[in-house]
């Protein structure tokens, strides 16, 4: 038999993994995300002649829980048809067994990225509404995301906001049939089930530092909307402080970190951060669901009073600030009064002279 | 997902006119786990099972005796032959557990275990000692080991996944020229053979380069190459699954074998 060197071995290896796009209308230009379960490709569409990003999966199996949750999360993505989320293009088989979607492929930058750039809290407080509204979106269509997370965020060139990575996210009962009846595209056989491809209770999906305390005891048949609510705040969370509510060797020794840490507040983080902020923040990363908000829309709602000087739901203020934060909105028109009301006086005094 | 970065630019694309393969082709899945074939109450199954686990294992097994415990080659040749003797005859491989460890994982702490007994009894000839059990090329095992170095700073852990993929390539690489050769279509290997089972050190060739050498164009040779590599990997695949537990554990040994850089 003949000898492969190392050199030969890692060349093997590369082609090997390369993803085989003949007979499709796809052309590679370079890997830009690889995970566990799929490689995700800069590529372009020949017919369209516009860039996409494909993701791949890793390994040629049409009939395994991993080609069967791609599927499904490119249905899910499919179905979700928001200015928030990444459009899915197409979805089928390589030639070489391994499942794919192509879908937008977008410029710009991570929000993990944004925050270290962008030292306005307000702009940041703008982005992560975006998020929510498409968060409240997935939910209003029996989708939970599972994995939200800044890494999995996206802002465009021109700001737009993109929530990626679907790939473990949960149908709520009422949504789930449809998506878990497959056909995988792409080929002449079929491969069905009614079984919902979901996690068994105990399995512990998503990132430990931004997953809900029910999510990181593996309760799956718990989660809803509101452990999705627990995230948003982490997101919010190091949206405020840059940085993570729970820290790394922490979240991975634990295990159910988000049960058993105590999280410091934003403040003694970070001053500049209003009350308000903090109450939101901590409103949502509440450690019973009960106690959080109960839906991304009102998270939402809060944060853009928040950002137009008005009173918040999860925060009531003391008179003192409710006149501080009156003043603070309408700060030019109580210029203008004591502008007026200083000439008046000029007037008054220089009148009796 | 969690790595972003590590961009890497590939290869010049496949022909995407290339009539091999097709938007319908499917995968064949054509093996099956030979660690579970050794569980099997059928001894013909069970015969077959051990052949498959003893090609892809006896070589990374002699030379990782050679190296972790300095035995000669004398000595490594009847700690293999006994190794696998043993481990046959008391069914070692029906007792993996995959969710605790990987097989590869499992057969090199069966080795340890059974060479360090061997050690401490100084019984080694009692089993297998002096005997040829199995029909391996013992010579091509020592002949690579004095041709190519061992890296230095490579651990005996690392140094066995290494000549257990190079083994799993060869053997890859041995089905496909048998395949190609079967079907007639050995200007397909002879291809692949010159473009990439050459060594870096030798100056790349072209595909017109292999067109001229080959006769055909740089279209032929870029869909015969393709297609080549495709056979490749379906292969490399398939005695990966078949040295694998579980398809968990296949998926994992997929991800490690074709996606991470081996030392």
């Amino acid at each position: 038999m003949r000898w492969l060197s190392d050199n030969t071995i890692e060349h093997l290896r590369s082609i090997t993994d390369d993803p085989d796009f003949s007979a499709t209308k796809y052309k590679v230009v370079k890997e830009i995300a690889r995970g566990g379960m799929g490689t995700v490709y800069l590529a372009e569409d020949i017919e369209l002649g516009r860039q996409i990003a494909i993701k791949v999966l890793n390994t040629p199996e049409l009939d395994s829980g991993l080609a069967r949750r791609m599927v499904r999360e490119a249905k899910i993505i499919a179905r979700l048809e928001h200015p928030g989320i990444v459009p899915v293009h197409d979805v089928g088989t390589l030639p070489d067994g391994r499942v794919f979607y192509a879908m937008k492929f977008v410029r710009g930058s991570r929000l993990d990225e944004y925050a270290a750039q962008v030292d306005s809290i307000k702009d940041r407080l703008r982005k992560f509404q975006a998020v929510c509204d498409a968060v409240a979106f997935a939910h209003a269509h029996g989708v939970v995301h599972r994995d939200l997370k800044p890494q999995n965020i996206m802002i465009g060139s021109f700001g737009e906001v993109l929530v990626l990575d679907w790939g473990v996210a949960k149908l709520l009962p009422a949504a789930s049939s449809e998506a878990d009846t497959l056909i995988l595209p792409g080929t002449n056989c079929d491969v069905r089930t009614d079984k919902p491809i979901d996690t068994a209770h105990g399995t512990v999906i998503g990132t430990p530092r931004y997953m809900s305390p029910e999510q990181s005891l593996g309760e799956v048949e718990q989660l809803d909307e509101r452990s999705d609510i627990y995230s948003l705040g982490a997101v919010l969370y190091f949206l405020l402080t840059r940085q993570a509510p729970i820290e790394r060797k922490t979240a991975g020794a634990t295990g159910q970190s988000a049960t058993t840490v105590s999280i410091q507040r934003p403040r003694e983080l970070n001053s500049k951060i209003s009350k308000a902020a903090e109450a939101i923040c901590l409103k949502a990363m509440a450690r019973s669901a009960a106690d959080r908000y109960p839906s991304a829309v009102e998270m939402s709602a809060d944060i853009g009073r928040l950002l137009d000087a008005e009173p918040v739901s999860a925060y009531r203020e003391n008179t003192v600030e409710r006149i501080g934060r009156w003043l603070g909105k309408n700060r030019f028109l109580v210029l203008l009064v004591l502008a007026y009301l200083l000439m008046r006086i000029f007037f008054i005094l220089t009148a009796k002279r | 997902m969690t790595i972003r970065s590590n961009m890497i630019i590939l290869k010049p694309q496949m022909d995407p006119d290339t009539d091999i393969g097709g938007r319908l082709h499917r995968f064949p899945v054509t093996s099956h786990s030979a660690i579970v074939a050794a569980r099997s109450d059928d001894l013909e199954v069970r015969q077959r099972a051990f052949e498959t686990i003893l090609t892809s294992y006896w070589k990374p097994a002699y030379k990782y005796i050679r190296l972790k415990w300095q035995a000669s080659n004398e000595e490594a040749k009847d700690l293999t032959q006994g190794f696998f003797a043993i481990a046959i005859e008391k069914n070692y491989f029906a007792r993996f557990d995959p969710t605790k460890a990987s097989f590869q994982t499992y057969l090199r702490t069966c080795l340890d275990g059974f060479v360090a007994n061997q050690k401490k009894s100084e019984q080694r000839l009692k089993r297998g000692g002096g005997t040829n059990t199995f029909a391996l090329d013992f010579e091509s095992a020592e002949e690579e080991l004095n041709r190519h170095r061992v890296s230095d700073g490579i651990t005996p852990d690392q140094y066995f996944y290494r000549e257990w993929v190079r083994g799993l390539f060869t053997l890859a690489v041995e089905a496909l020229r048998r395949s190609y050769d079967e079907k007639g279509r050995s200007v397909h290997f002879k291809l692949f053979e010159a473009y990439d089972l050459r060594d870096e050190q030798v100056t790349k060739l072209t595909y017109a380069d292999l067109a001229r050498e080959f006769s055909l164009n740089s279209i032929e040779v870029n869909n015969y190459l393709a297609a080549a590599r495709r056979d490749f990997r379906r292969i490399v695949l398939d005695k990966l699954r078949e040295t694998t537990g579980t398809e968990e554990e296949f998926q994992r040994e997929a991800r490690a074998l074709l996606g991470i850089k081996i030392k």
